[in-house]
């Protein structure tokens, strides 16, 4: 069967698939419309290592979508072109090679490649080597199987799991630096709209900046597989203003608010396995394993992100884990029905 | 060397009973038989790593999904990589090479015959290892003892201390021992090129699949030993206490990463090489030209093998290696792709003046280039550090290296088994249905492959059981699982295909395509011997002198 | 089906059979095997110098490490004997070539003893094992599997010191022995790397 049907079809296939690929992406970078398509969209930058990034990705996405449109076109020309008619039986001449032509597309791809290198170099250099400023918050970011641990050194705040920072105006930066640490295995800190990502090994601290330029809640999540709850390892950075961001740190650095008479939801509390784990400040509870539980009812989730902060869901991570994210390392704790009533009680105290 | 002890199956094998058969095969250090079995192994467990890829998409069709737990989905994407690129890819790299070596350089078998029988038997026991962890231990639910590290096993998380039970231990030896059997393999590629070319065979002449399979051994000689290095001191650690990779006594989890990058790149150009080799040889013939600039091919693939060594830790631009280091491998990325774009200008040039003929082998090779295009320039931009910072890890990885292997690599041994498949068989497939499967099969990669990049620029981290929903990924994992059953229908069609023509397909000669190297001058199947006498060439296409006597190719190379 | 005649044979040929002379596959294989086991040993040597001086705690190299110098001799000069014996073969004297065979075995041997008397001080008189800290590990896995490629040579030697004593090697065995003295070389220059790795940058 020596027919040739219409072989240019057969290619062409993809072309659709592929100018939809590119247009969407340029479409919803250039009209600003790409945080509506995700949350998590690395073309829609919010901070200036990230704008740093979008900048180069486009003019490599420009230069990548140049080189495809030349190969591809010489493809679908050569397969249009040069098919077999149906009676033709010759050999066509043969050609064994052009030295011109080969000089010719090595040096070009040559010169496309140091183009491509110097301008990544640069972004390298921008992002690597920012001097961080004396204004700049200092984070220590702490990866667990698998939650966030977060300490401020300078203002005196530990929390977990949910990241706040203040807004940096580009005029007077105040840009956050981030020291990334492990306590166990490998996990990365991904917040798309913020800065690229960054990972977290044990015995070698990272360290990372962002400048948010908007205000919000930026998400993200792990981004090096840790273990069987790596999907639930969920990120949350509430860029706040200033004033906010302030207030926010004053309240963190507060003991919690216990009344001098424990009562039996922290009796329970503190005299289960829960303060091994656990530190609830200004009480006996200081355990390091599991977050920080001070101010446990600040945060709009629990787990990492697993689930809402609500009474059901906090009732049910204590009395079954695995029903919210299976495979954590938060033990289910087989207290009765009453006691989980008065320790849920309790921990909805700790604002 | 001495050929003349090599056995003679008997030529009438009809007649034998079916033990006296199966005893045939297992003993046997013929090379072609040899290569059909690493062939077949490879196709078995394809379709194994098939099956888990099908479970991972069902899985993540949908967001919050409960089709399988946590544990069972980290074991189904560990076992799925594992599984594709140790015993799936590579047997069936190796079982083209061992057929089609001697043939091609005019020998009668391979340099060390038993050598290659044990290779494969290792091989074969790997892969039978690794999927005995399956059953191992805690039975089948819960997927038993399968390993759940990922297919790179970062430390510290395949210590005793995290990965508890035996599951990484069948990581670790599974891929050891048949990691042995491909560094001998590769060994006897190396000493078969080298000294058994027949007379007249200058490394000059021998044919690009020899080339390039000659390169790809040379970085199976270099590149897998470090892995089994770092494999060893992983048992070290987990067995006797050693501290290699435990942070906790100062030592480092980055060294198990650059230790097994030094291996992991390499090893995907030791899986592409071969693909290229096969498009070397397809798309000349049925052009109707040779090959376009044979020695710049050549110079770009051996540039290719040694740049190779030196690019690995782009897989750990996220690691902070620091702004010296990131910089070097971004430089080293980048001129790999030099002489990578080189070889597909000069396919395209190798077609341009010619006469293409749209048989299914030529089809595939088509989309193997086209994708490859497009692999190369996802590549280049996962190569620019600092956009790597936001596409690594993600599913643009995964979406550009399954453009790779899937698109490039897996489409080329397509085009080889149709290529091939009347020699090894001695009979014709069937061309409607290698059609049907190229159509079915495209159309499932690019659903599944195409979109797969969009949830990476949106967000999505690979190796997740589940994903949120309101991040814009849900319709994207919904098309890319739909693109599964496609390929899935493919596949059935080409095994159909081949199992049907092998029974009942018509006879094919000797050289149903009018080709130019060694192997169509013998029969097909050719015989134990491959040779009657030993040939003696005088050019690269020793078919093309025979058959145009008036005009051969040595008057022009 | 036939296959296709007009191929000419390399016996067939008119013109003057001009030398086609291509490598022996014993020594490029052998070449293939030391190609992998460097890369093997590289891996291990990268790692033990990265280590270099990061152990937490436990004794470390200067404390305990003694330069081993008889017996790196005793492998090295193992060398020389084991080419003399090939020499011997290859002019056809037989009892010379067991003499010298039989010397590099036991120079080899000698060399394991040593180690082996290393190891055991270092074992029960310093407490370094391959679980106290870094350098343990690291000196004992690289140490060790160069002790491993020292066995695994040794055994080879001793099964055609077996063949000799039983009087089947020849001269024309001549040149698989010398592919497998090139294994035996190697080894020596592993440990070359070895020891100064170990006993000289190492401390």
């Amino acid at each position: 069967m020596q027919m040739a049907c219409a072989r240019g079809s057969s290619k062409a296939g993809g072309l659709p698939i592929f100018a939809l690929l590119f247009g969407s992406v340029a479409a919803a970078a250039s009209t600003g419309s790409a945080r509506s398509l995700s949350p998590t969209n690395i073309f829609a930058p919010a901070s200036t290592p990230t704008h740093s990034i979008f900048r180069l990705s486009l003019f490599v996405l420009a230069v990548t979508a140049a080189i495809f449109a030349v190969v591809f076109s010489l493809l679908v020309y050569v397969v249009v072109k040069f098919g077999q008619k149906a009676d033709d039986d010759r050999e066509p001449p043969q050609v064994y090679g052009s030295n011109q032509v080969e000089l010719a597309w090595t040096v070009i791809p040559i010169l496309v490649v140091v183009a491509l290198f110097m301008a990544t170099v640069r972004v390298i250099g921008d992002t690597e080597k920012f001097v961080e400023p004396s204004t700049a918050i200092d984070v220590l970011a702490i990866g667990h199987q698998f939650w966030w641990e977060y300490r401020y050194p300078r203002l005196g705040v530990v929390t977990a799991n949910e990241l706040h920072v203040p807004v940096s105006d580009p005029a007077q930066p105040t840009p956050t630096f981030i020291t990334l640490l492990s306590a166990d295995t490998d996990h990365s800190f991904w917040v798309p709209r913020l800065a690229g990502k960054t990972d977290l090994i044990p015995n070698h601290p990272n360290r990372m900046w962002t400048d948010p330029h908007e205000t919000g809640l930026f998400l993200g999540q792990c981004a090096q597989y840790c273990g069987v709850q790596h999907a639930k390892m969920l990120l949350r950075v509430y860029v706040q203003p200033r004033a906010e961001f302030d207030q926010w740190v004053e309240s963190q650095r507060q003991t919690a608010m216990v009344e001098r008479v424990a009562s039996e939801g922290r009796r329970i509390f503190e005299s289960t396995a829960c303060i091994n784990c656990h530190t609830v400040r200004g009480t006996a509870a200081n355990g390091r394993f599991g977050p920080d539980l001070t101010h446990l009812m600040g945060r709009d989730t629990i787990a990492a992100g697993a689930a809402a902060n609500t009474d059901a869901n906090l009732r049910l991570w204590i009395r079954t884990p695995d029903a919210i994210k299976p495979g954590s390392l938060m033990p289910a704790m087989q207290l009765s029905e009453h006691e989980l009533d008065a320790v849920t009680g309790y921990l909805e105290t700790l604002r | 060397m001495s050929t003349d002890s090599m056995p003679w199956p008997s030529t009438s094998g009809a007649s034998l009973p079916a033990v006296g058969r199966i005893h045939e095969w297992v003993t046997t250090v013929d090379h072609k038989r040899l290569g059909i079995m690493y062939i077949l192994c490879g196709l078995v467990f394809l379709v194994a790593g098939g099956i888990e890829a099908v479970v991972i998409r069902l899985q993540l069709i949908r967001p919050h999904n409960d089709f399988v737990s946590p544990e069972v989905f980290n074991r189904m994407f560990t076992m799925h990589g594992t599984t594709m690129i140790f015993f799936a890819a590579m047997p069936i790299v190796f079982g083209f090479a061992n057929y089609l070596m001697p043939l091609m350089v005019g020998a009668r078998d391979m340099a060390f015959p038993r050598l290659n029988a044990f290779s494969f038997w290792l091989t074969a026991f790997g892969g039978l290892l690794l999927y005995f962890s399956l059953v191992g231990a805690n039975g089948l639910y819960g997927a038993g003892n399968a390993p759940d590290v990922g297919w790179f096993a970062y430390a510290p998380l395949t210590s005793q201390t995290f990965s508890l039970g035996h599951s990484t231990d069948f990581w670790i030896l599974s891929i050891m021992v048949s990691g042995l059997g491909s560094v001998a393999t590769a060994i006897n590629i190396i000493a078969t090129v080298l000294c058994l070319r027949c007379p007249g065979m200058t490394l000059g002449k021998m044919p690009l699949f020899a080339w390039l399979n000659l390169i790809m051994a040379g970085l199976v000689v270099l590149a897998l030993s470090p892995l089994t290095a770092a494999q060893i001191m992983l048992l070290i650690d987990r067995y006797l206490g050693g501290h290699f990779f435990d942070t906790q006594a100062g030592g480092s989890a980055v060294m198990w990463m650059h230790f097994f990058w030094i291996f992991g790149h390499p090893e995907v150009y030791i899986l592409v090489l071969p693909a290229f080799a096969f498009a070397s040889e397809i798309i000349p013939v049925f052009s109707r030209k040779p090959i376009f600039g044979y020695s710049v091919m050549v110079a770009a693939t051996v540039a290719i093998g040694f740049i190779s060594m030196s690019v690995w830790a782009h897989h750990m631009f996220t690691i902070g290696m620091g702004p010296g280091l990131n910089t070097f491998f971004v430089f080293s990325t980048m001129v790999i792709a030099v002489p990578t774009g080189i070889k597909i200008f000069n396919w395209l040039a190798t077609m341009w003046g010619g006469k293409i003929q749209f048989k299914a082998p030529m089809l595939f090779c088509l989309g193997f280039l086209f994708q490859f295009l497009i692999a190369g320039l996802t590549g280049i931009m996962l190569g620019c550090a600092p956009f790597d910072w936001q596409l690594g890890n993600s599913y643009f990885v995964v979406a550009h290296f399954h453009y790779v292997i899937v698109g490039g690599i897996l489409f080329t041994t397509f085009a080889a088994i149709y290529y091939w498949f009347p020699k090894l068989t001695g009979r014709s497939y069937n061309e409607t249905l290698g059609r049907l499967h190229f159509w079915l099969f495209l159309i499932g990669f690019h659903l599944t492959f195409t979109f797969m990049h969009i949830p990476g620029l949106l967000g999505m981290p690979r190796r997740i059981y589940t994903y949120e929903p309101g991040r814009g990924w849900d319709t994207w994992n919904l098309i890319v699982t739909v693109g599964v059953f496609f390929q899935t229908a493919g596949v059935l069609v080409l095994l159909m295909n081949l199992f049907w023509s092998y029974l009942r397909g018509p006879s094919a000669g000797s050289d149903p395509w009018d080709a130019w190297t060694l192997e169509w001058s013998t029969a097909s199947p050719p015989p134990a011997y491959n040779f009657a006498e030993i040939p003696r060439v005088r050019s690269r296409r020793p078919l093309w002198d025979l058959k145009h006597p008036d005009d051969p190719d040595w008057r022009y190379e | 089906m036939t296959p296709v005649h007009g191929l000419q044979p390399a016996s067939a040929s008119r013109v003057a059979t001009e030398e086609w002379n291509l490598p022996s596959r014993g020594r490029v294989g052998m070449f293939g095997l030391i190609a992998a086991e460097s890369s093997i040993f590289t891996i291990f040597v990268v790692a033990y110098l990265f280590y270099i001086g990061k152990s937490v705690s436990g004794p470390g190299p200067r404390e305990v490490l003694s330069v081993p110098v008889f017996y790196t001799l005793c492998l090295l000069s193992s060398s020389l004997t084991i080419h003399l014996a090939l020499r011997a073969l290859r002019a056809g004297k037989a009892r010379a070539f067991s003499a010298w065979w039989f010397t590099t075995i036991s120079l080899g041997a000698g060399f394991l003893f040593g180690t082996a008397t290393e190891w055991h001080r270092l074992i029960y008189q310093d407490g370094l094992t391959i679980s106290t800290n870094l350098f343990g590990t690291t000196y004992y896995s690289l140490v060790g599997l160069h002790g491993f490629h020292v066995v695994v040579g040794l055994l080879m030697l001793s099964l055609v010191m077996t063949f000799s004593v039983l009087g089947w090697v020849r001269t024309e065995h001549v040149e698989r022995l010398d592919v497998l003295s090139l294994y035996w070389h190697f080894v020596d220059a592993v440990w070359v790397v070895v020891f100064t790795v170990v006993y000289i940058i190492g401390r």
